[in-house]
């Protein structure tokens, strides 16, 4: 798939109407992150339960089609998913991104892996990763509790 | 030559981009090559290789006599008074850099101020911020007004009894401003103070005469003057070359060396440590002869009816926003597009063949400023052509349809 073919479709959908654009009440973790490269800002709220599943996430944030498209994919995606899970997800992901061909994840349907994997034609474009990979970082940063505000250029 | 068919002088415009002719709109970046200088690299490499300034061989004279007849062009482009005010840098930035950093050493104390402005490029704050590190020094920035200008009272107002350095931008390279250099030095040295010059967007655009500026150091980027990378230009008043300590040690810099003590070679040799970039350094002379055959006064006349003209089509399209509207303006047009990132129209046009940066040009202190995380900017060269405007908008045109925003 071409990146505009990309544009056109998912990213196009959830850059324009991202899902879970709001602030979880009641959320018991949360993270912030931000690309100085590109001004991308994004704010992941979450709600894990006492069984440690996520009973509702969200984010809130600005930046351009790519990084709203991905948080959108993101949130719709680890919803209900036990933190485990979620961990597994993030790591499969990143690894797409950076280097493999494909999701190798047991917990998304093919539909799913099929709608995240539309987000790979960015990785021709090696200045546009950071877009993609931005939410996915945070959530991590939210679910660890490390309280560490992700930056994708870290001061010296 | 006719500038209306300079395009056909660069090889790359017969390629291809996205099955699409290539509009190159990233001149502010780094310019495309000419075929003399293309042919010039292979010829010398082929040909006529050798160090420079070492061997007495035939090959090594050769070569260290067309690597001092660049010196001399370079000289000559920019009305220097002596070829040995002309010292060959890796880069603009490197220009720089040596010139924070041998000043710095020897004039600067904790306290001294340096005046930048916040038009200035990465490169000409970064080197000053070590000195904040190593030497305490203060850094002070001169307002852009709301056209996006820095003018002569916004300097004069930041200058006081502690300002010891003013380095500033000849052209920006995002509103596209011309700084009023000439007035800017008088002032400066009507209190003692000297003047360094960013002339990275000012040498491909502007007629440079040094000894009418006046300015104590101006640095050029000669990639960006349809040179090859790898090659900057410090241009420096003869006295501060003589009085500054060298910046990089090495050899070809050095007089005589003893196990008691090192003297330092004569101008230029004194900055030039190390083996040089020789064959861009004579293929650079080349891009000279280019800019010379067409006229800088004809590139500049060019230019500017381009400018005039992409201003005229960006501002009738109504999403568009122009960043900055200085009277006098350079070759950059820098804009935003309503409810589409810089970053999704630098992408989405690159699909048409349309080649423009977006992001935040090395300028963050700038973006602050007008409080947008980034811009698309649209830079031009002398192969531009209004054409390339018309393809320009109809590209944003069309990234308004994906995008679905009016």
């Amino acid at each position: 798939m071409n990146l505009k073919e990309l544009y056109q479709e998912i990213i196009l959908d959830h850059g324009k109407n991202p899902r879970n654009l709001r602030k979880t009440e009641n959320f018991n973790k949360d993270a912030k992150g931000y690309n100085p490269l590109c001004g991308d800002k994004v704010h992941v709220f979450l709600k894990l339960n006492e069984n440690k599943k996520i009973e509702d996430i969200s984010f809130e944030g600005s930046g351009c089609a790519i990084s709203m498209a991905s948080a959108s994919l993101m949130t719709d995606l680890v919803k209900d998913k036990e933190e485990k899970e979620a961990r597994d997800l993030i790591k499969d992901f990143l690894d797409m991104i950076k280097e493999k061909p494909e999701l190798v994840t047991k917990s998304l349907s093919e539909d799913e892996k099929t709608k995240l994997m539309s987000l790979s034609g960015v990785k021709q474009y090696p200045m546009r990763v950071k877009c993609a990979t931005l939410a996915w970082h945070t959530l991590t940063s939210a679910i660890t509790n490390s309280q560490e505000e992700i930056n994708t250029e870290k001061f010296d | 030559m006719n500038i209306d068919n300079i395009k056909k002088e660069f090889p790359i415009f017969n390629n291809k981009v996205h099955n699409n002719d290539l509009v190159y709109l990233d001149s502010a970046n780094s310019s495309q090559k000419p075929q003399v200088v293309i042919d010039r690299i292979y010829d010398f490499y082929s040909k006529e290789f050798s160090n420079v300034g070492r061997s007495i061989h035939y090959l090594a004279v050769a070569a260290t006599n067309m690597y001092e007849n660049t010196r001399v062009s370079v000289q000559k482009f920019i009305n220097a008074k002596d070829k040995n005010e002309i010292v060959f840098t890796k880069g603009a930035t490197e220009a720089i850099n040596l010139v924070a950093s041998t000043y710095g050493q020897k004039y600067l104390k904790s306290g001294d101020e340096v005046l930048l402005t916040e038009l200035e490029h990465h490169s000409n704050y970064v080197p000053w911020h070590y000195l904040r590190k190593s030497k305490g020094v203060k850094i002070e920035f001169a307002d852009v007004n709301d056209d996006g200008e820095v003018t002569l009272e916004s300097i004069e107002k930041k200058i006081n009894s502690k300002t010891k350095m003013i380095a500033i931008t000849h052209l920006s390279n995002v509103t596209g401003a011309i700084l009023p250099i000439k007035e800017i030095t008088q002032l400066a040295h009507s209190k003692n103070i000297p003047v360094l010059v960013d002339g990275c967007q000012g040498a491909p655009h502007l007629k440079l005469d040094m000894q009418d500026l006046d300015c104590d150091f101006y640095a050029i980027s000669c990639h960006k003057m349809y040179g090859p990378t790898g090659l900057g230009i410090l241009y420096a008043k003869k006295k501060w070359l003589e009085e500054l300590p060298p910046y990089q040690g090495g050899g070809g810099m050095i007089g005589e060396v003893k196990k008691e003590g090192i003297t330092y070679g004569d101008l230029p040799n004194k900055y030039e440590a190390g083996t040089m970039q020789t064959a861009q350094v004579i293929a650079f002379n080349e891009s000279i002869k280019f800019l010379n055959k067409i006229g800088i006064e004809n590139i500049m006349k060019h230019e500017s009816e381009l400018i005039n003209y992409g201003q005229e089509i960006l501002r009738k399209n109504n999403s568009v926003k122009l960043i900055g509207n200085p009277k006098n303006k350079g070759s950059v047009l820098s804009f935003t597009l309503d409810g589409i990132h810089p970053h999704d129209i630098a992408t989405v046009l690159d699909e048409d063949g349309v080649a423009i940066r977006a992001g935040h040009h090395c300028c963050q202190i700038l973006h602050d400023k007008l409080n947008i995380p980034a811009s698309a900017r649209a830079s031009l060269g002398v192969y531009n052509t209004k054409d390339d405007l018309d393809k320009l908008n109809n590209a944003l045109n069309n990234c308004k349809k994906i995008f679905n925003t009016k």
